[in-house]
């Protein structure tokens, strides 16, 4: 038999067989699951208003979980998010007393962040130091911030137009948070799928020797990821000061946790190198839809962060448990 | 050359105490008395312990977060113990503390090992995991001090030749580690596993089962200090050394342990445990609000970690062995 009479097919699986059998695909399944499973255990679960509240418990995470993905691909990881967001908090509040309007105010959380953002990225790409360490002490330390500022104090006052970000509508229950998690991402979709930006962060969490040979500036690239990062955490700082229209050193915390297990659970790959925005924007609606039938069922939260623990370590465990009994099979 | 590099990295650590408590010494000098000085090393104690730990998880390229949830849940399961049945003998809730806290790091070791999951992911999931058990058992109520028995609360209290029980533990876990580092093959493994893996492998050494059993230590030291931490405190409830993690991993950073594994030291550890138990003993004392303890530890953190990157160079052969785990 000749070379050329073998059949060899262009693809060994359809795209429409690549779709079905995705993780993403798997996420859908999910959702669609804990969602009637909801509205059957709860009355209240079907109710527009109720589900459009139920979007709060997961917007600001996924906003920082945007960019938590593209890091995390890139082979690095930012643990101080929830920090960034305390000392973002602060600064806002320490500038509504020094009497700035809502504009100001904004661009102050936002600066925070991208300082914050900054800093973690100088230390990791410049002086080459492991971002796990770096932003476990940058954790503490812009925590520690907010601490000194404002030890047990708390700062309110805000202006009653800056509630707006965190409680306005834009049209009927389709809140202003949850418009911007669907504009930010449609972006962070195109950006990391469809420019040369997103193939670097891919290439250069598969291999950043080889990214570097191939011409990526991979320095310079990690440094934008933390900056996005810490940008994203002030977006999110902005949102959650004016949702709850007060300051204190302990908000947000703990919520590092959440924003890596909805990225994990999104199916990016926790070594680098692999994962989809569309994946983490699923993981976010599933883990909201969790977190609020918990609600409605009245589970205390500390009682949902085991589950959420206990999420971040099946999601990666499973498919490994699953991969190595195919492998006894076969 | 590493062993001198080493040697200068604990006698800078040296010099940066006595420079600190000589600082401190010129505007409070009762700081300095002994007997401060005693209680101190007491008060620093538990940090020291877990600090030992953590040095041997580190030195295996592998990182525990869960300590002081672990610490925690241990240290409410003997006082509810003790509160509902005083009569069972201390020694038996020790061994208790020290079981359930290795089988909560054999948790994780075993994830790490069998599953080959980050311990990063692993202890940072097991850390909120253990955290939520303790609302689970006690329903988010406090073990108080009328609840424990006296015995119960004594031993770490307990004067033997003049220092406390708690710091002779520390004492002799600080020992044990000494000989553990450098006398046992398990020891030397350590080492072995956190500078080259594969060479390890070739050396014969399972490189996951000691990473295990590293976690199993850390855990099992971090059950012992939660039964001494509940009785010295007199008190137990869901956030007992709530953040106590970072401390540790701070002290063993400050001490020289190499975060990319393979280097570090008992004296380094300890070394690092003390200048963090300093400051934060001096800081009331020199009048600082406790506030700033937090962000402290971050920067202290952060300027260790700068200091270090000098051992650190060998990032190219982590990048290398992720390489050649996906090929």
């Amino acid at each position: 038999m000749s070379l050329s009479d073998r059949h060899i097919p262009d693809r060994l699986t359809s795209p429409l067989q690549r779709l079905f059998r995705s993780w993403e695909a798997l996420l859908v399944v999910v959702a669609v699951a804990i969602f009637i499973t909801n509205s059957l255990a709860s009355p209240y679960f079907l109710n527009a208003w109720n589900l459009s509240d139920a979007t709060f418990n997961f917007t600001e995470k996924a906003m920082i979980a945007f960019a938590m993905a593209l890091l995390i691909i890139s082979g690095e990881i930012d643990l101080s998010v929830a920090s960034i967001i305390a000392l973002a908090s602060t600064a806002m509040g320490y500038a509504v007393q020094l009497g700035a309007g809502t504009p100001e105010i904004v661009v102050i959380g936002l600066l925070t962040g991208l300082i914050c953002g900054a800093f973690n990225g100088a230390l990791v790409t410049g002086l080459n130091l492991p971002s796990i360490v770096v932003t476990i002490g940058t954790m503490s330390l812009f925590r520690g911030i907010s601490y000194i500022v404002l030890g047990d104090q708390a700062y309110t006052g805000y202006p009653s137009d800056f509630a707006w970000f965190g409680q306005g509508y834009v049209f009927w229950v389709i809140s202003f948070e949850f418009t911007l998690f669907l504009a930010l991402g449609a972006i962070y979709t195109v950006v990391l799928h469809k420019t040369n930006f997103g193939r670097a962060v891919y290439a250069i969490g598969n291999n950043p020797t080889a990214a570097l040979f191939s011409g990526i500036r991979v320095a310079r690239v990690k440094f934008i990821l933390f900056l996005l990062t810490g940008l994203m955490s002030g977006i999110a700082a902005v949102c959650l000061t004016s949702r709850l229209g007060s300051t204190r050193p302990s908000i947000a915390f703990g919520w590092e946790l959440e924003v890596v297990t909805m990225v994990v659970l999104g199916g990016v790959n926790i070594l680098g190198g692999s994962g989809t925005i569309p994946g983490v924007i699923l993981a976010a609606f599933v883990m909201g839809l969790v977190t609020f039938g918990f609600g409605l069922l009245n589970v205390p939260g500390i009682v949902m962060s085991i589950f959420i623990g206990l999420l971040l370590i099946g999601v990666i465990a499973l498919p490994r448990i699953w991969s190595r009994i195919a492998a006894r099979r076969a | 050359m590493i062993q001198r590099f080493l040697k200068s990295r604990e006698a800078i650590l040296l010099a940066a105490i006595f420079a600190l408590t000589a600082l401190i010494w010129t505007r409070f000098p009762g700081f300095v008395e002994p007997a401060n000085l005693a209680r101190v090393f007491n008060d620093t104690s538990p940090l020291i312990i877990l600090a030992m730990g953590q040095m041997v998880v580190i030195l295996t390229r592998c990182i525990d977060l869960s300590v002081a949830a672990n610490l925690a849940l241990s240290g409410m399961v003997v006082a509810m113990i003790n509160a509902a049945f005083p009569g069972i003998p201390i020694p038996l809730l020790l061994a208790l503390a020290v079981g359930m806290g290795a089988v909560m790091g054999s948790i994780n070791g075993l994830l790490v090992w069998k599953l080959d999951i980050p311990p990063i992911v692993v202890t940072l999931g097991t850390m909120t995991i253990y955290r939520g058990f303790i609302f689970l058992i006690s329903k988010g109520s406090w073990i108080n001090a009328h609840q424990m028995s006296p015995a119960f609360k004594d031993l770490p209290r307990a004067d033997l030749f003049g220092l406390p029980v708690l710091s002779w533990i520390a004492i002799v876990v600080v020992l044990g580690f000494l000989l553990l580092t450098s006398r046992t093959a398990l020891g030397r493994s350590f080492f072995a596993v956190g500078g080259n893996p594969h060479a390890a492998v070739y050396t014969g050494i399972n490189v996951g089962r000691t990473q295990c059993i590293a976690f199993i230590i850390s855990g099992a030291l971090a059950g012992l200090t939660g039964y001494l931490w509940v009785a010295r405190y007199a008190v137990a409830y869901v956030d007992i050394a709530g953040g106590f993690e970072l401390d540790v991993v701070a002290a063993c950073v400050i001490g020289g342990i190499s975060i990319a594994g393979g280097i570090g030291s008992v004296g380094g550890a300890l070394l690092g445990a003390l200048f963090l138990g300093i400051v934060k003993n001096a800081l009331p004392v020199v009048d600082i609000s406790p506030f700033w303890q937090l962000a402290i530890s971050g920067g202290a953190i952060i300027i260790a970690v700068a200091f270090n990157s000098g051992s650190l160079r060998s990032k190219g052969r982590v990048i290398l062995r992720k390489a050649e785990h996906t090929a």
